[in-house]
């Protein structure tokens, strides 16, 4: 399949002072700076716009290469491009690093121009709504008054769920993939382990350890912990069972034994390299406090302002956001009448799944798209 | 038989219900399939229209087809679905595949405010000499499978249907007999449907009190 080619990063700076942003908890933010990336030409009368919203540890790089010689695609390389699910050739696809992230937009990480040293936990809480409300100021940058779509997976679903909410008006479709209205208590939980790995990092500081060493293995740990839950027991089983990794028998010691555990050290290490600590703890906060039925009363009711068409996209094997609650999403849409369609997608990929299961995925969002 | 013959027939039952559904209904389609029925009906009755279907390639296909179409499995239940919120509530073809059709069917009649159903008709002529000559279970054109592997769990006649309304307050508006996927309405299948039609097909109501 072809590519996007050879990408760049752009940065939009806004909400300077005294304009800055008021975020959901009451706090103001600014300046802030959106890391993003475009993808095909903006029709005439820029209608064909599609905003792709990523996942926790997702950046605005969502497809292409950043130079001849980049070995790795953008994160959703698979299904952004000519042809693809999200055809470039129609549609003008954006992407961008969401506020609070650590890959170019303004995070914990970031200078706080009140001190002129990284914000640390001086960074205000931000929320999914804050984030799209950043999205939005992008966007009108971009001169785009309505999307034809909003799409994303598991924490990009939300986003996109959220779009629906709170700008009806801007949005003509949404498409949340292994999503959810709220996290399950489980969910929660493995969020507050990643948490608590990082805040017991000697190295962590109560945040402020930038310019010294980073907790680099409590992140490790979190990324771990994640992973688990991103796979399926299926999953696991056939990709790596009880195999030894490069051993022919146990060690009988604490040296690693099993390929699982090879596999999970493996992730750890290299998502420390590309990511920071704070970050993990402001975003994985956010995904908690998502809560559609919390803040609108029932998501029935929170529905009723919605004017998008619909495509829930859902996994047999996702534990982490179960179809279930891609469910109540649908369920609750169609008590409102809205225009929605609803596919589980059997797959051993459990949540990860939406970042590889290709084929379908293809098939349901190029023909939704195709009709909205 | 060409190809488009075959389809044509297969389809000629698409036509019948086409033909029961009014103009500009809105229409719930139970066990949707490819969604060509539900296409046909947006098509030349104007339809609006959702599809539910349990298959997820049947799924795939209603939304490359531009419909609305939900997966889940009927015998969860309509729960989620609001009293009248549909003009007709359709399940065709599918009525003996479900674990419950009772629950089905009332539920049916619940969120619709009509609801039409096509079976084969297990007490066609055809089926009982079948049995009575071979002694074996019945493998005829409308029910393809041997006992063992069939989909169908829940047989039953267009005898059997007519008891089940009658004893369950459901009005009967409109019948259908099918030979050949076809209508068929001279006066001996009028005198016996149960005997001489493949397949029913019903319009029923809430009986009104």
């Amino acid at each position: 399949m072809d590519s996007v080619g050879i990408v760049e990063t752009r940065y939009f700076r806004f909400a300077e002072t005294p304009d800055e942003i008021v975020l959901e908890s009451g706090k103001r933010l600014g300046p802030v700076t959106v890391a993003y990336e475009t993808y095909g030409e903006l029709d005439g009368d820029r209608s064909n716009a599609v905003l792709i919203a990523h996942a926790l540890s997702g950046d605005a790089h969502a497809a292409g290469r950043h130079h001849p010689e980049d070995g790795h695609p953008g994160w959703w390389d698979n299904m952004i491009g000519p042809g693809k699910a999200f055809d470039t050739d129609r549609y003008f696809v954006v992407c961008s690093n969401f506020v609070g992230g650590c890959k170019g937009s303004t995070g914990p990480g970031s200078i706080n121009p009140a001190t002129g040293r990284p914000y640390g936990l001086d960074f205000p809480m931000i929320t999914v709504s804050d984030m799209v409300k950043v999205q939005k100021a992008l966007i009108d940058h971009l001169g785009i008054e309505r999307l034809l779509s909003v799409a994303g997976g598991s924490l990009g679903g939300m986003q996109a769920l959220e779009w629906s909410l709170a700008y009806p008006e801007s949005v003509g479709s949404v498409i949340p993939i292994a999503s959810t209205s709220r996290l399950s208590a489980r969910a929660i939980a493995f969020n507050e382990v990643g948490r608590n790995a990082i805040t017991s990092d000697p190295n962590w500081k109560g945040g402020d350890y930038y310019g010294g060493s980073a907790p680099a293995r409590g992140l490790a740990v979190a990324r771990m912990v994640g992973h688990i839950t991103y796979l399926s027991d299926e999953g696991m089983g056939m990709k790596f069972g009880r195999r030894l990794q490069d051993k022919e028998a146990y060690g009988y010691d604490f040296s690693t034994d099993f390929a699982v555990e090879s596999y999970l050290k493996y992730q750890g290490d290299k998502f420390v390299e590309r990511f920071d600590a704070n970050s993990y703890l402001y975003i994985t906060k956010a995904m908690d406090y998502f809560d559609i039925e919390g803040r609108y009363g029932s998501l029935v009711g929170a529905f009723s302002r919605i004017r998008a068409k619909f495509l829930v996209v859902s996994f047999s094997t996702d534990w982490l956001f179960p179809s279930y609650q891609s469910k109540e999403i649908v369920k609750a849409l169609m008590a409102n009448d809205r225009d929605v369609s609803y596919c589980e997608i059997r797959s051993l990929y459990g949540h990860d799944a939406f970042l590889l299961e290709t084929e379908q995925q293809t098939k349901l969002i190029s023909s939704f798209l195709n009709n909205v | 038989m060409s190809p488009e013959n075959k389809r044509a027939i297969q389809h000629a039952d698409y036509e019948q219900i086409v033909r029961l559904v009014p103009e500009g209904s809105k229409v719930l389609d139970l066990g949707c399939g490819d969604g060509r029925l539900l296409r046909m009906l947006m098509e030349s009755k104007n339809v609006r229209g959702r599809g539910v279907d349990i298959d997820e390639e049947n799924v795939v296909e209603c939304i490359r087809k531009g419909l609305s179409v939900f997966q889940g499995d009927l015998d969860e239940g309509l729960a989620d679905y609001q009293e009248g919120s549909y003009d007709y509530v359709i399940l065709n073809r599918t009525l003996q595949v479900v674990y419950r059709p009772d629950y089905v069917i009332k539920e049916m009649l619940r969120v619709g405010r009509k609801a039409i159903v096509s079976f084969p008709n297990f007490g066609h002529w055809r089926v009982r000499l079948d049995l009575m000559l071979t002694g074996l279970m019945p493998v005829t054109r409308m029910l393809p499978f041997e006992w063992y592997n069939t989909p169908n769990i829940h047989l039953l006649t267009i005898k059997d249907f007519k008891r089940f309304c009658m004893l369950n307050g459901i009005d009967i508006l409109d019948e259908v007999s099918l030979v050949h996927s076809r209508r068929v309405s001279g006066r001996r299948h009028k005198l016996f449907p149960n005997l001489l039609a493949e397949e029913g097909i019903f319009v029923i109501a809430p009986r009104k009190i």
